[in-house]
């Protein structure tokens, strides 16, 4: 049994090679950075119509956000992050896609429990770990401020 | 030259995340809870502006950027209103991405109907 079972578990390691690994991590590599060349691109646009730095950046995030909850309302979404995996899910679009699906999904539920809650399934956590990092931050800077 | 490093290093932090979810079991929620954290703390300590300068986009679409946006918030608060930037800061400088999400969410909501599966 013992026998099988390392020779079952060999089975598996020549059955899913790196080279799996490394074509996921190249997709990604390619479509994440793709996303983040056409957030360069768009910071660039909006700087020339005169938005300051931090707007700028801020309107990026937008058209990213609004683009990703578009391809999710259309179902496209889910193909892109099935190519390209945390390509599409680690830019800000991922954020917004997972916003945007579970609102979506849960519909069925109504629109209290299904999309006001369920829309903060991952963004939820998010924001608590993010703020509650940020607040940790804030009491650092602010005693080293002192 | 900048649409080289955004488009370097985003890939990077992508292919990272990509590494996370192949070799550990992290589910993608963990991974986005994971990267906002990290962007907030290496914001914090300084070292992701630093990044943000060099690959622009690069650095500030994927989802650390968004954390070492609510960094750089919190301390531009407590600079500007003290001690209550500690509270005020991180939401202030993520209200407008997190509303943006939100209604565009919700109006996604109203408008699209679910996949049949």
């Amino acid at each position: 049994m013992k026998t099988n079972r390392q020779h079952y578990d060999q089975m598996v390691k020549k059955a899913s090679p790196n080279s799996k690994l490394g074509l996921n991590c190249f997709k990604a590599f390619i479509v994440g950075g793709l996303i983040c060349v056409l957030g360069q691109f768009l910071y660039g646009l909006f700087e020339s119509w005169g938005a300051t730095n931090d707007q700028a950046a801020t309107y990026v995030a937008i058209t990213l956000i609004f683009s990703a909850v578009l391809l999710t309302g259309i179902g496209k979404f889910d193909d892109l992050v099935n190519f390209a995996g945390a390509g599409a899910a680690v830019p800000i679009t991922g954020f917004a896609n997972a916003m945007a699906s579970p609102a979506i999904e849960f519909k069925k539920e109504g629109y209290i429990f299904g999309v006001g809650a369920k829309m903060f399934l991952i963004a939820g956590p998010v924001i608590v770990y993010g703020t509650l990092a940020s607040m940790l931050v804030g009491i650092v800077y602010f005693f080293i401020q002192r | 030259m900048q649409f080289f490093w955004a488009f370097i290093i985003g890939g990077a932090i992508c292919a990272i995340g990509q590494i996370l979810i192949d070799k550990t079991k992290l589910t993608s929620a963990r991974i986005l809870v994971l990267f906002v954290v990290v962007g907030v703390i290496l914001g914090g300590a300084g070292i992701y502006p630093r990044l943000v300068e060099f690959a622009g986009a690069g650095a500030s679409v994927p989802l650390p950027g968004f954390g070492n946006l609510l960094a750089k918030g919190v301390k531009q608060e407590i600079d500007a209103q003290g001690a209550i930037g500690i509270l005020t800061g991180g939401l202030k400088a993520a209200a407008a991405g997190l509303m943006a999400a939100v209604s565009l969410s919700f109006l996604a909501a109203l408008i699209f109907e679910p996949k049949a599966k």
